[in-house]
């Protein structure tokens, strides 16, 4: 509880890597919940876009104005053991466009679970080194609409990442650098046909899977987070949106975001904490030039605490 | 906690499981070969669609089988299946589906690629393609729904003409095939009694290639690459010698020009109308105290194809249009009934179903897709394959599917551009639509007059499926008024009116010659 383990927060990083922000929620962080504590909690956010890059090339689009999309979305840890965590994540998903006919989309979108496993902690030089293996797994939740893009709420694949992920410190003073695979699945549409540089004629999709690098450095004690990210999501294949069309589920979609994120508890120690964050895309590949931000609020349940008081009373 | 990693390792096991493998086998790569229930041997007596007769452009007598051209001809196939590669084998696979149904789904691709608006000038304006200058952007053609079905419409009838050429001249020479001839050439396609001269394969390519050019003048090369593995495909096969080829290429291109004469003078190249028309399409129905139609693309773009109402049709005169099928007038603007209509859109904008919006998207035939009539061309090969028809008979029924598609087009863009109505979304901005919004005006629904006249043809082609067809035809309707983009009055007069387009297919079907 004391130590930097038990910091009582999962600070979450958005990747925000399509046209609306995606919520493959990653737990990307090095902080490890202690074993029997549980902190969940439930976060806000709001991303938009007005210029998006079709292909590599970027523009504006009168018939969309700004699109933006709305999150809600419910998280947790709870520590296994002070080395193994395991994540959720789920969000609730509002898009909208301000110009042109198309109608806005909402909907529980997909379930994230992850299980994260701390195999390395020592003490190196002057900070402390650990290294981090995250496997996740991710699905939809509902039926929802997947291809109307740039309005539905997710891409509706099944994904599988694993993520490798080193963290050192330096008194309150951290750097954490990962690297992700994730593997897609293929997604059925309502359609029985589809064009991408080709004519198919299936209503299955196929998706290229992506990897996502990220880099966050900043101050972190058991009170107060201040990080600067850097996350670059690149597609493994897919294909441009021609000129003037729509986007298609299977585009190439890359994105670089820079952002900085905080979180404070109220108390030392205390149950609640509270976060927020800001990012943009700096660079991209049919996906909107995004802007993001995100507000949140987390309680710490410590089930130890709990034997404890139930072993006095008896 | 051990469930839960039970669980979800079970999960995971799955997923990977699952993962291994994300290659799609498509529904078009899994048709057999073409092997037909009958020879239409007699087809070459079938009533062509422009040709005066099947001899009209006379096809040479062939060499006889015993001659040394001809062996040296056998000699060449011989020669190609010693060392037959896999890509070879897969071409003799693919082609061997069947030339009309290949060819039809190249241009559907063709369609797909083409179908996506030209991006705006920066004054705000929009270019227009040129076929003159087909490569400069906006590429051409834009094949929106109207140019999509003329071109369906041209190159299934140009086949099918062809095809009757090629199959009078066939029983006439009676040129055994390859494989009969000489036990050395193996059978790779399905073995038949019909004469190998002229292939009808290559009359096919023979005819498609010069409408294409025509058509999709930009996609030459692709185009041509496929013409070369087509009839490339018939030698390595052991199908046709390559005179039988070279007499139905031949053939194919000279029964075309019938077709691109037609094509260059059926008043389509004039369908984009003017500036000055538009403006006055807008304050001539203003003047009646009508809403006008007004477009709602940002910057407002003009009007799709507003004299395509005009083109040439196949099936019936511009009269009979008139009189016989065109829709009656739609409610006024003004009236109670069409407040309602607007009323029910808003209704269907306002609830989301999720069944709903899978027919809305099941039929939406959009932006960058082969269009309605493609879907329908799409649904009808589907079945087709299944009939085994003839190569000659799958021209034939492409050929009323399509000119009924085609005139479909012409009767409901003539209706649209008569009253000029307002999209729902126009009438009442609180109306979102569920699907991409087409740039024309309202009444009638296009892919209903499509669908009532695709249904209405297909439905004399497969009786047992009539009904079926029917109630496809039904639901794409609809899906208009669930995607918010059509009221009920244009769904329900598009679907009348395509279907009276249909029966005139039929009753040009029963005359033909091919269905006694």
């Amino acid at each position: 509880m004391k130590n930097i383990k038990s910091i009582r927060i999962i600070i979450i990083f958005c990747s925000v890597f399509s046209f609306y922000s995606s919520f493959a929620q990653t737990d990307i962080d090095a902080i490890m919940m202690n074993k029997k504590q549980f902190c969940a909690g439930v976060m806000y956010g709001s991303g938009s876009w007005k210029n998006y890059w079709e292909g590599t090339n970027k523009r504006d689009n009168a018939n969309l104005g700004t699109v933006s999309t709305k999150e809600y979305m419910l998280q947790g840890n709870y520590g296994v053991t002070n080395k193994l965590n395991v994540l959720f994540s789920l969000p609730y998903i509002n898009t909208k466009a301000t110009a042109g006919t198309m109608h806005s989309m909402k909907g529980l979108q997909d379930l994230s679970l992850f299980i994260k496993y701390m195999s390395l902690k020592k003490k190196i030089g002057s900070g402390t080194f650990s290294a981090f293996t995250i496997g996740g797994l991710s699905f939809p939740t509902t039926n929802y609409v997947a291809d109307y893009l740039p309005l539905s709420i997710g891409m509706h694949s099944t994904n599988l990442s694993f993520r490798g992920m080193l963290d050192y410190q330096i008194s309150n003073w951290f750097a954490t650098i990962s690297d992700t695979y994730i593997q897609r699945s293929n997604i059925k549409i309502d359609r029985t046909s589809y064009y991408t540089n080709e004519l198919h004629y299936s209503d299955e999709v196929y998706m290229p899977n992506a990897t996502s690098f990220n880099i966050r450095t900043g101050f972190r004690n058991n009170r107060v987070i201040a990080e600067a990210v850097f996350n670059k999501w690149t597609t493994q294949g897919g294909f441009d949106i021609s000129k003037n069309n729509m986007p298609f589920l299977s585009n190439r979609m890359n994105s670089s975001i820079i952002g900085f994120n905080g979180k404070y508890n109220f108390k030392k120690d205390g149950e609640f904490s509270f976060t927020g964050g800001f990012n943009s895309a700096i660079a991209g590949r049919n996906v909107g030039q995004t802007t993001h931000y995100n507000i949140g609020a987390f309680y710490l349940l410590d089930f130890n605490k709990k034997k404890k008081i139930i072993a006095s009373k008896s | 906690m051990k469930k839960l990693f039970f669980i979800l390792s079970i999960l995971l096991a799955i997923f990977l499981l699952q993962a291994c493998n994300k290659s799609i086998v498509e529904r078009n790569m899994e048709f057999a070969a073409l092997n037909p229930l009958k020879t239409d041997v007699n087809a070459g007596e079938w009533k062509p669609v422009l040709l005066t007769g099947p001899t009209e452009f006379p096809v040479p007598v062939p060499a006889a089988t015993n001659t040394p051209a001809y062996v040296s001809e056998i000699n060449e196939i011989k020669g190609w299946q010693r060392n037959l590669n896999q890509t070879q084998k897969n071409t003799i696979a693919y082609w061997s589906a069947g030339a009309i149904l290949r060819w039809n789904e190249i241009l559907r691709e063709l369609v797909a690629k083409h179908n996506i608006p030209p991006y705006q000038n920066p004054d705000g304006t929009y270019p227009f393609p040129s076929a003159a200058n087909p490569f400069a952007y906006p590429i051409f053609p834009f094949s929106n729904p109207p140019y999509a079905a003329r071109a369906y419409a041209y190159v299934a009838a140009a086949q099918y003409d062809a095809l009757i050429a090629s199959f009078y001249y066939k029983k006439l020479y009676n040129r055994k095939a390859p494989y009969k001839i000489d036990n050395g050439v193996q059978p790779l396609v399905p073995q038949n009694d019909l004469g190998s001269y002229p292939s009808e394969d290559a009359a096919v390519v023979g005819v498609t290639v010069e409408l294409l050019k025509l058509l999709f003048p930009a996609d030459l090369d692709y185009i041509q690459q496929k013409a070369d593995e087509h009839k490339l495909y018939r030698i390595l096969a052991g199908a046709n010698v390559r005179s039988d080829v070279e007499a139905g290429e031949a053939l194919g291109r000279t029964v075309a020009q019938k077709f691109t004469a037609r094509a260059r003078t059926d008043r389509a190249g004039a369908a984009i109308g003017t500036a000055t028309l538009w403006a006055q399409m807008e304050s001539q129905t203003a003047a009646t105290g009508e809403m006008p139609w007004i477009s709602q693309d940002l910057p407002k773009r003009p009007p799709m194809l507003p004299l395509f109402g005009k083109v040439k049709t196949f099936l019936f005169d511009s009269l009979t249009m008139v009189t016989d099928i065109s829709a009656h007038a739609p409610p006024s603007t003004n009236s109670l009934q069409f407040k309602k209509e607007a009323d029910e859109v808003l209704y269907y904008s306002k609830n989301y179903d999720r069944n709903r919006i899978e027919i809305v998207h099941f039929w939406a035939d959009g932006v960058n897709t082969y269009t309605p009539p493609g879907h329908w061309n799409a649904i009808a090969s589907e079945d087709f394959v299944k009939q085994r028809f003839s190569e000659v008979r799958w021209a034939r029924n492409m050929a009323l599917l399509n000119m009924s598609l085609m005139d479909a087009a012409t009767v409901c863009w003539s209706t649209k551009y008569k009253y000029f109505n307002p999209r729902p979304t126009q009438f009442n901005p609180d109306i979102k639509t569920w699907t991409g919004l087409p740039n024309f005006p309202s009444y009638t629904s296009g892919h209903s007059t499509f669908s009532g006249a695709a249904s209405t043809i297909l439905g004399y082609i497969i009786p047992a499926k009539a009904t079926a067809y029917n109630d496809m035809a039904k639901e794409a309707s609809l899906s208009r008024l669930y995607g918010a983009i059509h009221y009920r009055s244009d769904c329900d007069s598009g679907l009348v009116c395509g279907k009276k387009v249909g029966s005139y297919a039929i009753a040009r079907a029963v005359t033909d010659g091919a269905d006694f």
